[in-house]
């Protein structure tokens, strides 16, 4: 991985009717990452997304996209981004080739129909080649919407929520893709609410309404939560849990409890006290282990702090 | 279940109208387009036209021709707007349709008036649109007589007791068996393009934005002007095709009669059909959400029909009503056809029908790349 910054950008700023959606974004990206961009819906992940590929206009900020400026050259940045749109924009009414073929010459490629049969193996969308695109299943329509942005060998990828709605399995297919585009050099800034998808990236960043509230490796935002969990297991009566779960809830001490299955998460940032509060239930029947925390619980923390932030 | 609940019922008319709230482009066009229609038809429609513009080309200055004249004026039916010097010049008035009359008085008019040798009082139409000339034709002997009824007193009085003094001939020119077929034909393809074309091409850009395919669009490195003539180009096609139907048509099935060059009929016709496709795109830079753009189409389309000369004739509307016409291009390209086919102007007399439909397609075409969104802003 070189250390060439493809996006570096300070305080990038936009509101729409006077309601701000996003605020201050600083983000640096470097060359051959994939970056995942992670917040609850609403967060301004969409309009920070397109204020990077020039789709809209921030209202202040300034920084740097493939060493173009994002204020004023979004047109000379264009051709070298792959834009995925967070809800199927190809046209429906066209068949798989024929909406490749048009985005291929609309970016003014040479050779158009070499390049797109080769997408087409690429992406192995031989079978449908000949079909409507509106109707392709949803994991089709994903795949053939990355190989539409990636026809013109972009030098960055802006991947808005390409997963969601497809099952695991074309989803785990589209991440070794994206992972192979990566080790060509290509950068992507992927935003997804999957925490298997988060754990996938390089680097990520949180942002909710508006705001950056961290960044960094996995392991690093982990780190950096200071929250410590435990797991709770039992060996029957989920019921016992569940009034348990009720309990632990109001505790100072306690920032989240989490139902997963027929066991709890406990989190909090104090080690001393959290131990000193779950102490009354450390009895049979429950089972208390001391595990590493996840980055969901890390996620839901800081989502819970940018609300507490907001009252 | 209930077959009517009156509940569910409720619900539904109670979601119509708050959504026909959010939609206020939509709402404002159905009060907007009724309110049109009220005015136009009730004001600018004037199937009985008066103030017809007129050349008088008169050689003769005698006080009875000057009587003749002053009584067409206050008739109403006439307005004398030219005095040409020949008959050539006359021509020329009518063939580019600035006239729709010219009234011939010959020399010694007034002299032979009085010797009771019935001088000839030649009145010209232009009778493409019988409806246009049928009130101002049918009561020009009425005003000529009247006319000269004042003058011709005392010794002369006796002219006016046998049958009129004045031998009125009327030549009803391009059509003179009046046969509205031959007007209307030629317009209908103004008319037919105008309706279709428009209407196509308002869901153009609306289609993409509706579809979010315009995002997908936006990501690429594609300029407004590539979209918006990408958009035209195809329906070029297709109304050359309506054209060459309905030419068709006129010949096999209404026996119009071609006077022009079909040839010049077909290349100035590129103009008109490109002015209006762009109206259509410019509209749907405008508007949100295809009903819209086809409300709107109509809210175009109303005043060209009226407007224009093709339901009503155009020299007989209120000046107001002239004005917002001559905006229209299909204003301007009803006269250019039907002068090539009934009138067989040739390309001199036909091109200075067509600047005025180039400047609207540019005006429309720089509206529409200053309304087209580079950006979902």
């Amino acid at each position: 991985m070189s250390s060439e910054t493809v996006i570096n950008v300070q305080g990038l700023t936009k509101s729409f009717d006077g309601k701000t959606v996003v605020n201050g974004l600083n983000m640096e990206i470097k060359k051959g990452e994939i970056y995942g961009f992670l917040g609850p819906n609403g967060s301004g992940k969409t309009t920070s997304i397109r204020m990077l590929c020039g789709l809209l206009k921030p209202d202040a900020g300034s920084g740097s996209c493939l060493g173009y400026d994002v204020i004023n050259e979004s047109e000379l940045i264009k051709p070298h981004v792959g834009y995925m749109t967070q809800k199927f924009s190809l046209y429906e009414d066209l068949t798989i080739r024929e909406n490749l073929d048009f985005t291929a010459r609309v970016f003014g490629l040479e050779n158009p129909t070499k390049i797109v049969t080769d997408c087409i193996e690429r992406m192995a969308l031989g079978p449908f080649e000949k079909q409507l695109a509106g109707n392709l299943s949803g994991g089709w329509k994903q795949r053939l919407s990355l190989g539409a942005c990636t026809l013109h060998s972009p030098k960055l990828l802006l991947l808005d929520e390409p997963t969601a709605g497809v099952d695991p399995g074309a989803r785990r297919d589209f991440w070794d893709q994206v992972h192979t585009l990566a080790s060509q050099g290509i950068t992507a800034l992927i935003s997804t609410h999957y925490m298997d998808e988060a754990e996938r990236c390089h680097r990520l960043a949180y942002i909710a309404y508006g705001n950056l509230l961290a960044s960094g490796t996995v392991e690093e935002m982990i780190h950096d939560s200071e929250l410590v969990t435990w797991n709770v297991a039992i060996n029957n009566g989920e019921n016992a849990l569940h009034t348990l779960s009720e309990q632990l809830k109001p505790l100072p001490a306690i920032d989240q409890v989490v139902a997963f299955g027929n066991t709890l998460h406990v989190s909090g940032r104090d080690p001393v006290l959290l131990e000193k509060a779950i102490a009354p239930f450390q009895r049979p029947p429950f089972e208390w282990t001391l595990i590493e925390t996840s980055l969901e619980e890390v996620f839901i923390d800081l989502m819970q702090q940018s609300k507490d932030g907001l009252k | 279940m209930r077959l009517f609940s009156f509940k569910r019922f409720a619900a539904m008319v109670g979601k119509e109208f708050v959504q026909m709230r959010r939609d206020r482009l939509t709402f404002g066009m159905m009060v907007g387009i009724p309110l049109m229609q009220l005015v136009l038809f009730g004001y600018a429609i004037n199937s009985d036209p008066r103030h017809l513009p007129t050349a008088v080309l008169s050689a003769d200055n005698s006080a009875y021709s000057r009587s003749i004249v002053t009584g067409m004026q206050t008739s109403t039916f006439f307005d004398i707007t030219h005095y040409p010097k020949t008959r050539a010049e006359a021509r020329q008035l009518i063939d580019e349709g600035r006239i729709q009359f010219t009234v011939t008085i010959p020399e010694n008019f007034g002299r032979d008036l009085l010797r009771g040798d019935k001088p000839i009082l030649l009145l010209e139409a232009d009778a493409a649109d019988p409806q246009a000339t049928g009130g101002a034709s049918k009561s020009f002997p009425e005003i000529v007589r009247r006319a000269l009824q004042k003058d011709l007193t005392g010794p002369n009085a006796k002219l006016n007791q046998s049958e009129p003094p004045v031998d009125i001939r009327i030549h009803n020119d391009y059509n003179p068996e009046a046969i509205t077929q031959y007007n209307i034909v030629p317009g209908l393809m103004g008319v037919i393009l105008t309706m279709t074309l428009v209407m196509i091409t308002s869901l153009a850009i609306t289609k993409e934005s509706e579809r979010g395919t315009m995002e997908h669009l936006l990501s690429t490195p594609i300029r407004p002007l590539e979209v918006m003539l990408g958009k035209i180009v195809p329906y070029i096609f297709v109304g050359y095709i309506q054209i060459t139907l309905i030419t068709l048509a006129a010949k096999f099935l209404f026996d119009v009669p071609m006077h022009g060059s079909i040839a010049l009929v077909f290349a100035f016709s590129v103009v008109f059909i490109a002015a209006n496709l762009s109206v259509g795109v410019t509209i749907s830079t405008i508007v949100r959400n295809q009903l819209q753009a086809v409300q709107m189409s109509m809210f175009f389309f109303l005043p060209s029909l009226m407007l224009s000369g093709f339901m009503f004739p155009f020299l007989g509307m209120p000046k107001w009503a002239q004005g917002i016409g001559s905006v229209l291009p299909l204003t301007h390209y009803l006269r250019l056809i039907r002068g090539i086919m009934l009138k067989g102007n040739g390309f001199a007399e036909s091109i200075h029908h067509l600047w005025p439909i180039l400047l609207f397609w540019c005006i429309v075409v720089v509206i529409g790349l200053k309304r087209y969104r580079k950006t979902l802003d």
